[in-house]
């Protein structure tokens, strides 16, 4: 009973039940600093997040 | 978009992107639709995105994409030759491109091993490399202005950066517009008031193919320290970026920060290429490349 949030090689775990914002909070990520899609197509912040969803996290930030 | 208080289906949010962008291209008078536009393209979300919206705008604009010779295991320099290729001809556009290991011998990392410049980075001399070959061809080609990918975030990075240093002269240079002087082409940087956040948005669902990876030379890099530490302070008082940034465009223009000599009395055209330079002789980039050309024999056994 999870859902997973993928950022680049890193994956988190959180309950379902939880909008993306707070599951974002949970798992120490910035909401501003990635963007979530999941079946490719990108979701907000007060989503709820559901049993199975494998939600991918696009780092925003580029440049040096 | 906390920012703006505003929340938009993806429909109007592709159509409120270049309506914003075209609002700052008359606001600053960055460039008109009979001018001639080159848009550098590195083949990110930003470059590509402004190239689609200065088509979708109507304005004339060609890109640019510099070759920087950057492998590092994934390819990194020849994925984004591609991805830039790739949008040039799904949308029937005109691409120029400038290999650097072709021009000038070596690729960046090399260039910069030879140099010594940027403390073991590459990062120094290839800023050096793309300000200089940006500029040259804008002007050998005849183009009235250079337009750069440029957004929200990389401002504020670079404001942020220079005032916590009080580089004084970095931040009378800093703006929407730099405007053309001898030796120099205009440039412009028509996404300057666009978060990074919602150029990606744009470019996710406008569907650009563009480089998810970011160069392996920028990890640790200071100007992602910088915007990191600012998307914190996003995080809790949203707007805070923007807010920074236009305080400061309008500080500036009210007088906070004083002229001490105007550019063209400091500046001097190069020796050997003509661009400007800020000391008599050869500029920063010409004693490179003499530099390199001076350690030939040796770079072809590095």
């Amino acid at each position: 009973m999870t859902v997973k949030l993928i950022l680049r090689d890193k994956e988190f775990e959180v309950k379902p039940g939880m909008t993306l914002l707070s599951s974002l909070q949970k798992v120490n990520v910035l909401p501003e600093s990635v963007i979530a899609t999941r079946e490719g197509e990108m979701i907000l912040e007060d989503e709820i997040l559901k049993d199975g969803d494998v939600v991918k996290l696009i780092a925003v930030i580029s440049g040096g | 978009m906390r920012q703006h208080k505003l929340a938009l289906c993806k429909e109007h949010y592709l159509e409120w992107v270049p309506e914003q962008t075209e609002r700052f291209i008359r606001k600053y008078g960055m460039f008109g639709h009979d001018d001639k536009i080159l848009v550098a393209v590195s083949g990110g979300k930003d470059s590509l995105s402004l190239w689609d919206i200065l088509v979708r705008l109507g304005y004339q604009a060609d890109g640019l994409y510099i070759g920087l010779g950057i492998d590092a295991g994934i390819g990194y320099s020849s994925e984004s030759h591609r991805l830039a290729e790739k949008f040039a001809n799904d949308h029937n556009l005109k691409l120029q491109v400038v290999d650097i290991e072709k021009e000038y011998g070596q690729p960046i990392p090399v260039l910069a091993q030879i140099s010594h410049r940027g403390h073991g980075k590459p990062c120094a001399v290839c800023g050096l490399t793309k300000r200089h070959v940006m500029n040259r061809i804008a002007r050998d080609l005849g183009y009235d202005v250079l337009a750069t990918g440029h957004n929200l975030d990389d401002e504020a990075a670079v404001l942020f950066g220079n005032t916590l240093s009080w580089s004084v002269e970095y931040l009378l240079r800093q703006g929407p517009v730099l405007p053309s002087a001898d030796g120099l082409a205009r440039k412009a940087k028509p996404l300057c008031r666009l978060y990074e956040r919602e150029m990606t948005a744009y470019a996710i669902l406008r569907g650009i193919e563009y480089i998810y990876e970011e160069c392996p030379f920028a990890e640790g890099s200071t100007s992602i320290y910088y915007k990191e530490v600012l998307n914190r302070l996003e995080n809790d008082r949203p707007g805070a970026k923007l807010t920074f940034y236009l305080r400061f465009l309008e500080a500036r223009q009210t007088g906070l920060f004083a002229e001490s000599k105007e550019p063209a009395d400091y500046l001097h055209p190069c020796s050997n290429c003509g661009q400007a330079t800020s000391a008599p002789g050869l500029c920063s980039f010409c004693r490179l490349i003499e530099k390199v050309a001076d350690q030939a024999p040796l770079v072809s056994n590095l």
